[in-house]
Order: C-alpha cells, then sequence, then structure tokens
C-alpha cells in the first residue's frame, strides 16, 4: 500500500511534463583553478570552439561600485559572427536568448561556472530548422565545459 | 581452436571500449560535483562522502534521489541518465565510504501522525522548519561562509518522501549524523514510539499538495514581447524613460551584433538595452548566484519591415530551470516589471 503510494508519487514526479527542473536544463561546472585562470580557459576553449567572446560584464564591478560586498562575478557573452545575424533575421523571437552566455564566479580558491542549456530552446523554439543549430551548441558547450573542468 | 580463441579475445578488446562501463567518477564531476564538491564533502545541499550519511542511506535511496531530485531544492532531477549511468554514480559515491552499506524494507513504520507532529514542533522544526521545509537559503550561496553548519534538508519534499522508505527515516533520526547538526535522536530522550509517530508525521506529508517552498512555477511562454505603436528612435527612448520611472538604471546599449562584426557594420536595427536594480541583483545572487546568468536585465528594441518590437526573456518561465522555489518570487517581480516597462514605453 505505503509501496505503491510511492511508486505513483515517484511517476507521478517522472511524468508531469515540466514539473521538477530537469538537470539536462541547466550545465554547472566547479573548476579547479582560481578565477582569473579559469577565466582565460574560459575564453580560450571558447574561441577553439569557434566562438568570439563578444562582452564580458563586471557584475562585481557594478555591485561594488553601488557599495554591495561580492566575490568575483562575470558574465561572458559569446556567438559566431554571422551565425547570430542570421538567426535573428529568420527567427525574431530568438532574439532576446542571443548571443549566448556563460556565467563565471568566484568559490574560494575554485570556481564555478554554469549556464543554460542550448537544448532547453528546443523546448522554446520547436522549428525543426533551429533543431540541428541548437544541437551543434549544445556540443560545442559540453566541450568548453570539459575543458574547463579538466585544466588543472 | 587457439587461432579461434585469439581471433575472439581480439574481437573482444575491441569492442570492450564500445561496451565500457560508464564511468562514475567523470559522471560526477561533470554533474554533482558544482555543487557536492569534487569529493563530496559538500558546498551546497549535504556532504555526500560524510560516513554518518552513507551509513544511514540504501543505494535505492541514492538511486532515486538522484531520479527524482528535489522540486523547488535546486537538487535537480537526473532524468536523462541511463539506468547503468546513475549505478555507476551511486558506486562512485560509495567509493568514498568502506563501512556497511544498509538495506532497508518497504514495511510502513506505524505511529500516530498527530503526535509525531507535536513531537516535530518540539524537536525539529528549529532546523528543518515549522512545515518541514528544510533551511532556508537553500545552501546555495555558493561561496558562502564554510564554518556555517551545513543546512537542514527539506522534509516535506516529494522528491525526499518518494526516495526515503520509513525505515532509512527512523534510522536516521535512531543515529543521527555525526558531524552534522543532526543528533541522534534516541539518546535525547524520545523513546521508540515517539520516533515512530514521528515517521508517521512526515510520512502524512506525502499526502498535502506542495507547499510554495517546494514548487515551481509554471508558464509556457520562453520570451516577453510587446508591439509598439512607435518607431524605433522613439520607442527605444521611451523603454529608457520606462526602465528609470521603475527603479533601474541604465547600464549600456549595444547592438545585437556588437563585438561580433567591425563597428560599422552593426546593425542598429536590434537595439539591446541592459539595465538594473543593484539592491535586487545583491538579493537574487545572495539567494542563488546561478540567476546572474539572465543578467542584467535586458530589453531589445528590434526593427523589422517598419514595425517595432520589444523582447525580453521570461524570468518566471526560466525560474523553472534552477530548480529554487526562493527564487520564484523574485522571478515573477522581475517578470512584472519587464512587462510593465513594456506597456509604458508603448502608451
Ligand atoms: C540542530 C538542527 C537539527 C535538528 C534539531 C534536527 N535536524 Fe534533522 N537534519 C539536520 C541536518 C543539518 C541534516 C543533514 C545532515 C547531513 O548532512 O547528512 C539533517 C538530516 C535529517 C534527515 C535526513 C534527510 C536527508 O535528506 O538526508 C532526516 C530524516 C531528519 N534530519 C529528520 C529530523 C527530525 C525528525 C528531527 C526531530 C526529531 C530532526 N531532524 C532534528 C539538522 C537538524
Ligand atoms: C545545482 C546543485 C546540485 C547539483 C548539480 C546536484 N545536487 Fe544533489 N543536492 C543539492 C541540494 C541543495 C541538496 C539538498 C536538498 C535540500 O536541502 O532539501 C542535494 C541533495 C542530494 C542528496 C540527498 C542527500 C541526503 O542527505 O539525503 C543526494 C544523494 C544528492 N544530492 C546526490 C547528487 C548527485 C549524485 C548529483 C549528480 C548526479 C547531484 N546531487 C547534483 C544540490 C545539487
Amino acid at each position: 500500500m505505503k509501496f505503491s503510494r510511492q511508486l505513483m508519487i515517484a511517476l507521478a514526479l517522472l511524468c508531469c511534463a515540466g514539473q521538477p527542473a530537469h538537470a539536462d536544463e541547466m550545465l554547472i561546472v566547479r573548476s579547479a583553478q582560481n578565477f582569473e585562470d579559469a577565466m582565460s580557459t574560459l575564453q580560450a576553449a571558447i574561441k577553439d570552439q569557434g566562438y568570439k567572446v563578444t562582452k564580458v560584464q563586471r557584475v562585481d564591478v557594478g555591485l561594488e561600485a553601488k557599495g554591495y560586498k561580492t566575490d568575483r562575478y562575470r558574465v561572458v557573452f559569446y556567438g559566431k559572427p554571422g551565425e547570430v545575424e542570421a538567426l535573428a533575421a529568420q527567427h525574431p523571437d530568438l532574439v532576446p536568448y542571443l548571443p549566448l552566455s556563460v556565467a563565471i564566479f568566484a568559490e574560494e580558491g575554485n570556481t564555478i561556472l554554469t549556464t543554460a542549456r542550448p537544448n532547453l530552446l528546443k523546448q522554446f523554439y520547436p522549428d525543426p530548422a533551429l533543431k540541428p543549430v541548437f544541437e551543434r551548441w549544445e556540443k560545442d558547450l559540453e566541450k568548453i565545459f570539459d575543458t574547463v573542468r579538466e585544466t588543472k | 581452436m587457439k587461432l579461434i580463441r585469439n581471433v575472439l579475445v581480439l574481437l573482444l578488446s575491441c569492442a570492450a571500449p564500445a561496451l565500457a562501463a560508464p564511468d562514475g567518477a567523470k559522471l560526477f564531476a561533470q554533474n554533482c560535483a558544482a555543487c557536492h564538491g569534487e569529493n563530496g564533502t559538500g558546498g551546497i545541499g549535504v556532504p555526500l562522502s560524510l560516513p554518518s550519511f552513507q551509513a544511514t542511506v540504501d543505494d535505492h535511496y541514492l538511486v532515486r534521489t538522484i531520479r527524482l531530485g528535489r522540486p523547488g531544492r535546486v537538487m535537480p532531477a537526473f532524468t536523462q541518465f541511463k539506468d547503468d549511468e546513475v549505478a555507476a554514480i551511486v558506486q562512485h559515491l560509495r567509493s568514498w565510504y568502506h563501512g556497511k552499506i544498509p538495506h532497508y524494507d518497504n514495511k510502513p513504520v506505524r505511529g500516530n501522525a498527530q503526535h509525531g507532529a507535536a513531537l516535530f514542533a518540539k524537536n525539529c522544526a528549529a532546523c528543518h522548519g515549522q512545515q518541514a521545509e528544510g533551511g532556508h537559503g537553500t545552501g546555495v550561496t555558493l561561496s558562502r561562509p564554510r564554518d556555517l553548519p551545513i543546512m537542514a534538508p527539506s522534509l516535506h519534499n516529494a522528491g525526499f518522501l518518494a526516495a526515503a522508505s520509513d525505515a532509512m527515516i527512523k534510522h536516521t533520526l535512531v543515529t543521527g549524523r555525526d558531524g552534522t547538526p543532526m543528533v541522534a535522536f534516541s539518546k535525547k530522550g524520545l523513546k521508540d514510539q515517539d520516533l515512530n509517530d514521528i515517521v508517521a508525521f512526515l510520512r502524512s506529508l506525502e499526502q498535502k499538495s506542495p507547499a510554495p517552498s517546494a514548487t515551481v512555477l509554471s508558464t509556457d511562454a520562453a520570451i516577453l514581447a510587446m508591439d509598439s505603436p512607435y518607431d524605433l528612435k522613439t520607442t527605444i527612448e521611451n523603454v529608457r524613460k520606462a526602465v528609470s520611472s521603475n527603479n533601474f538604471v541604465l547600464i549600456r546599449e549595444q547592438a545585437l551584433n556588437s563585438g561580433l562584426v567591425a563597428d560599422d557594420k552593426e546593425d542598429q536595427t536590434q537595439h539591446i538595452i541592459y539595465f538594473c536594480n543593484f539592491g535586487l541583483l545583491n538579493k537574487a545572487l545572495a539567494t542563488d548566484p546561478r540567476v546572474g546568468l539572465f543578467l542584467p536585465c535586458r530589453i531589445t528594441v528590434v526593427e523589422r519591415g517598419g514595425k517595432v518590437r520589444m523582447l525580453a526573456v521570461n524570468p518566471k518561465r526560466l525560474s523553472r530551470i534552477f530548480n529554487n522555489a526562493e527564487l520564484n518570487e523574485m522571478c515573477d517581480q522581475v517578470t512584472k516589471m519587464y512587462t510593465a516597462i513594456m506597456e509604458e514605453a508603448s502608451l
């Protein structure tokens, strides 16, 4: 009786589409490097995958200027020249999610990097033409995060 | 004969990499270490390598916890793994532990849930919360000082209750978790029947609908968008004004393809306006530093074929991916602010 109830709840948890957050929607990794080193590893890995870093938002600097205490915190924006513009032209609704970004912040001597999985966008934009694009981004991003995680 | 065997061995050895068992250590490093620490010593959530933790949980509990996560409590549900991948992760967790692994049956523990509720209020609520919702902060201020006590987990959480057997919960109450604030209640004057009553109370929470601390906001729209009756230049100017009147500060503006092309090739018909409310930003990052991903706040004004539109991500939809109920209210608030700014700009 009890067991079947537990099972039911487990099933309910697994089935209600979208109810619990799925791990497949976020990527979060820890780098053993300090913030500066992890930041250069990240930027190099982004370039290695053929993307360009378009901007680094210095969230920590902004916060400190307003008198808030914070550890190192930046958001790195990146994209492929040509691709971002082409997508924005063909799929204007995609614009708020462009360019791509990774949040990077200090965690004591380590560094944490986090981002939404590009595959999440498949749910948002079911257009079949976009599927291969999101899947390629996903693969590239996994490589970028693996590099950051493995670089000591 | 010998040849055939050699050929077989050779073939098998070639096939081996393809058949290789999943690498639990690697899966843990990729999917868990960011929160639970490289060696399971903690960070967010409870330290998984502690012998006193390992001694109270069976493998079934670990498998189910990985599968179901803890809705609204940051711990994600890993639905995408294959069964052998989950098994490999569990094996990796167990490699930190050399003691006896418990096995529990599914026999319900019988007790008086009402009496259990009273005992809970007296003995447990101080740490686990009045509604068993767990300690606050979800431990997600990743850079929080390490000398803080480990945060008490949520016990009314559907993910926890579906993973934990009555016997496991009871065993945890009897032995506590050495090295954490969770003490052994058998040594705190609670009798065996009292412990049963508490277990019955916790189990009864399964029938209640999830409390706000264990829910995820639901909305389907990935973006917020609004047409503007004005031209591009006027709309941009209106958004700037609306941003200020909604207590945000303008941070910077740029073309969508800025940084990707030479300055003179930038497309000014896709114009990003970044803004921030630093008090809110500070609060959001203290609650869960991962939200910085969608910051600073941003509205993009786009002109196409003479029509002007304002677009933003929908924070309410995005709150779900963080699986942190403590963010729900803030995400809802920012969604409302985005909408207010766009409405004001198109007035
Ligand atoms: C002083 C604070 C404190 C008190 C009081 C307390 N707990 Fe805990 N409890 C914790 C912490 C912290 C943990 C996590 C321990 C760990 O890291 O493994 C925990 C873990 C647990 C767990 C295991 C849950 C899980 O997800 O691992 C159960 C069950 C539990 N407590 C039940 C109770 C009950 C029932 C009471 C009252 C009889 C109680 N606790 C009193 C702090 C407390
Ligand atoms: C985004 C952060 C995050 C990630 C990633 C994560 N966890 Fe957790 N985990 C948590 C939090 C937070 C809790 C405690 C939930 C609570 O307080 O109610 C937790 C709880 C747990 C528990 C229950 C512990 C107990 O005392 O009962 C287990 C087991 C666990 N996680 C294993 C894993 C494994 C294995 C992975 C990788 C496959 C993983 N977690 C990935 C944050 C995370």
